[in-house]
């Protein structure tokens, strides 16, 4: 009982020479590591006695601490650095027009912290200054509309709000394993993923103070007020039953200005180009706009040569975060499964399990809340004997839409897309630990 | 619509008197706007005319002018042909523009080399394409890349019309205008290449309505297949190609990063412990790449490139739109003023000295372009 306490480094954490002694069962080896470290006589007390992370009472428990507001916006623990959006190399020229992925492998629960939230750009990102934005509301022709309007940010927060939590993916999340595996880790796999709570009006409410036609206004252009000038097409059914709304609000503060301060368009269960950021105008339109990313990006290239145009729900989707690709497990035994749920057609109903590679598969249990077009945290037990596993989720939503496999997917879209890929992910662990991506027949 | 002047909205139930619309809708937005006095105003025509610049696939906003392929050319190459190349090929830095498309697509206005097995290594934006207004659209709202907005209407015709006649949709004696764009549309090599057969548009009113969605996974819970073999999995090149995973996960928990500075295999060699202080900050990965980092460039001269974006067009060692930041430096290392004279080039642009790609004045502080310009003098052998 007494090595167990000796397993942990003073600091509480294993190094690399510690993970190595563990896993390979030399717990003796551990012993006299800390002994050589911290002196013979020093380790004789400590194995005597116990841990000495509980016998040697630390600096924090023996002395005065920080102040209050010496941060006036506070930051995670300086232990937590490694966790941060990251680009993926070679994937794009320039970082104006690029991505930065959400580290979803350190991520718990369902909300993304919102300096975590993933980054899509497509000509820079600006700090607008509130006090000079607006919102201006049009029509395509006079007659879609009582009175083309004009909102300021004072305006629109005046109005009664909502607030949502919802998921944003991007189109192109999973993109690059369409063809082989390409990339190391679920922050590179599936990092295009964020979710948070979105406080705003919705568009309903403002179209109505416009005096909208809504029987021929059967679409909505969304404007960014940046230099992409982004617009895409918005489907009025969407706005009509209350769910787009005009956020400000993110995770019970503003938006950041990465995620489209002060203004942007919360579509639930759309892909993420359609979440306009820096919303300057919406236009109601009796056709479709035919925008550079609804012609040239964002269209889904199938067998026969077509593009389908307008594909905007996010279908359902799972993976597993943790044990996850990139990944060391440190000791054989108990570990949870843990990962990730969303479909854009509603909520999630089952998650499924596997450690074998998709032979068997077993019910995950649902973490709390299970909300509409939102995240879902699934968990599974999973007791490692040393052995080498695959691991795979698979999610089924309310409308009964079940994750494809691999071949299920490209047997009907091919492998020459890059967008809206919701096949189930698989995990290797190898006998030392190491999980890698890996993509399975 | 002298009400907007007081910032007072129109309340008057007489405005919707002919209205097409439902009773019941009516009355919904005549609460809405008695339930909201106060907020929000009517647009102004100058303000709509400012913002409502949209052009959608019928032409429906835009506006009247021309201009020629001949026009067209010499705004590409001062402007566009930085990042797109001469000839819109720009395979190299940015999808390319043109390419990919033959006559006979112009007549079934489907693109061939879109299919299965045709050797076309990377789509251009002529083989999918499929409305001219997207393009007019595009370049009007979005470009040049660095001073969106900034080209007047007979510009974007001409710049249009060069795109257009770079994929030989158009002769090099053409003029694109409001009148004559209808006619090219109905030669895009694309414009039947689009689909709208599918469920991922909520509403039925796009195309056809298509009830469910094309792909389903199985419900099989036991013994759903009987081998499980691996068909794809990362190379080990390409282990350490997106930077030290130890550096990328918790330093806590059932897991760590692995060290994939070391291949699998020895991945247990011993090591210092990861602790905060030896963290890395998120690598500049493409600057890493072409090798900044072991130049000993500064933290802030790694900002200033990335933030202006030089390494679209500058690498290290080659050459990619522009010479490579070691052949500047090789140049210019005899001359007394060579830190002078490069940060002049970097605020003011240039033309000729390198090719007859132009280099784009940057928007830097004198301050900035002397850093810059010091850090590449360091570079010379």
């Amino acid at each position: 009982m007494l090595s167990r306490f000796l397993q942990r480094a003073p600091e509480n954490f294993l190094n690399r020479e510690q993970i190595q002694a563990v896993r390979s069962g030399r717990r003796g080896f551990l012993a006299s590591a800390v002994a050589a470290a911290a002196g013979a006589i020093a380790a004789d007390r400590a194995a005597a006695q116990g841990d000495p992370a509980i016998l040697n009472l630390p600096a924090h428990s023996k002395g005065l601490g920080q102040p209050v507001a010496a941060r006036g916006y506070g930051l995670p623990s300086e232990w937590e650095k490694n966790l941060q959006r990251r680009e993926s190399p070679g994937l794009t020229r320039v970082a104006q027009s690029s991505v930065s992925f959400a580290p979803l492998q350190g991520l718990f629960g369902i909300i993304t912290p919102s300096g975590l939230h993933f980054e899509r750009h497509h000509q820079g990102w600006w700090d607008i200054d509130p006090s000079q934005h607006r919102l201006m509301i049009n029509g395509s022709d006079d007659s879609l509309l009582k009175r083309p309007m004009v909102f300021s940010m004072d305006e629109l927060m005046r109005l009664p709000s909502v607030s949502r939590m919802h998921f944003i993916e991007c189109g192109a999340n999973t993109g690059m394993e369409w063809g082989n595996v390409a990339v190391p880790t679920v922050q590179y796999t599936h990092g295009m993923l964020s979710c948070s709570e979105f406080t705003g009006v919705p568009l309903r409410t403002l179209l109505e103070l416009c005096g909208g036609d809504f029987k021929r206004a059967r679409f909505v252009l969304a404007e960014g007020a940046d230099g992409s000038g982004m617009t895409r097409t918005i489907p009025m059914s969407m706005v009509l039953d209350g769910q787009v709304l005009v956020a400000y609000g993110q995770n019970g503060e503003m938006l950041r200005p990465e995620n489209g301060y002060p203004l942007r368009l919360i579509v639930p269960g759309v892909q993420g180009v359609s979440w306009v950021k820096y919303l300057r105008r919406i236009e109601l339109g009796d056709m479709p706009y035919g925008t550079k990313d609804e012609t040239i990006h964002y269209v889904d290239l199938m067998p026969d040569g077509l593009h389908r145009q307008y594909t905007s729900i996010q279908e359902v989707k799972s993976v597993i975060t943790s044990p996850s690709g990139g990944q060391v497990l440190l000791e054989k035994g108990f570990h949870t499964i843990t990962g990730l749920a969303w479909s854009g057609r509603g909520k999630i109903k089952r998650v499924d399990v596997s450690s074998d590679g998709g032979k068997n598969w077993r019910a995950a249990r649902l973490e709390g809340p299970v909300l509409s077009k939102c995240l879902t945290r699934f968990n599974s037990d999973f007791v490692w004997d040393g052995k080498p596993a695959f691991f795979q989720s698979r999610a089924v939503d309310e409308t009964g839409q079940i994750q494809p496999t691999y071949a299920e997917l490209r047997k009907v879209r091919a492998s020459r897309s890059i967008y809206h890929n919701n096949a189930v992910q698989s995990w290797a662990l190898a006998e030392n630990g190491e999980i890698g991506n890996v993509q399975l027949v | 619509m002298s009400s907007w002047f007081n910032g007072r909205p129109l309340v008057c139930a007489g405005l919707f008197m002919a209205a097409a619309i439902s009773a019941g809708a009516v009355h919904a937005q005549e609460k809405t706007i008695e339930k909201f006095p106060g907020i929000g105003r009517t647009a102004t025509a100058p303000e709509l005319k400012a913002w409502d610049i949209d052009v959608r696939p019928d032409f429906k906003g835009l506006p009247k002018g021309a201009g020629s392929v001949r026009q067209g050319e010499v705004l590409w190459e001062a402007q566009c042909a930085s990042c797109h190349g001469s000839f819109g090929e720009s395979s190299d830095i940015f999808t390319p523009i043109a390419g990919g498309t033959v006559a006979a697509d112009r007549k079934t206005g489907r693109v061939d080399s879109l299919l299965p097995g045709a050797n076309q290594p990377q789509r251009t934006t002529l083989m999918k394409v499929p409305t001219l207004s997207t393009l007019w659209d595009y370049i009007n709202r979005a470009m040049p890349w660095n001073a969106p907005k900034s080209l007047s209407p007979d510009e974007v015709y001409a710049v249009t019309a060069y795109i257009l006649h770079l994929g030989d949709i158009v002769p090099a004696d053409f003029t694109l205008s409001d009148t004559t764009i209808r006619a090219v549309q109905q030669t895009l090599p694309n414009r039947n290449g689009m689909t709208t057969s599918h469920a991922m548009w909520p509403d039925p009113v796009l195309g056809a309505a298509v009830p469910r969605p094309d792909v389903q996974g199985s419900a099989c819970l036991r013994d759903c297949k009987k081998e499980v073999a691996v068909k794809s999995f990362l190379p080990d090149y390409a282990r350490n190609a997106h930077g030290q995973l130890d550096t990328q996960s918790r330093v806590l928990g059932p897991s760590r990063g692995a060290d994939t500075s070391q291949p699998s295999s020895q991945n247990l060699v011993p090591k210092t412990a990861v602790s905060p202080s030896t963290v890395a900050q998120a690598a500049p990965e493409k600057i890493a790449k072409s090798g900044l980092d072991n130049a000993g460039a500064t933290a802030a001269v790694m900002t200033l490139l990335q933030k202006n974006a030089c390494v679209a067009c500058h690498g290290m060692d080659t050459k990619l739109v522009g010479p490579a930041f070691k052949a500047i430096a090789q140049k210019y290392k005899a001359r007394a003023d060579a830190v002078n004279y490069m940060s002049g080039k970097i605020k003011g642009g240039g033309q000729g000295v390198w090719g007859n790609i132009p280099m784009p004045a940057q928007s830097v502080s004198d301050a900035e372009a002397a850093q810059l310009a010091q850090w590449m003098a360091s570079l010379a052998p």
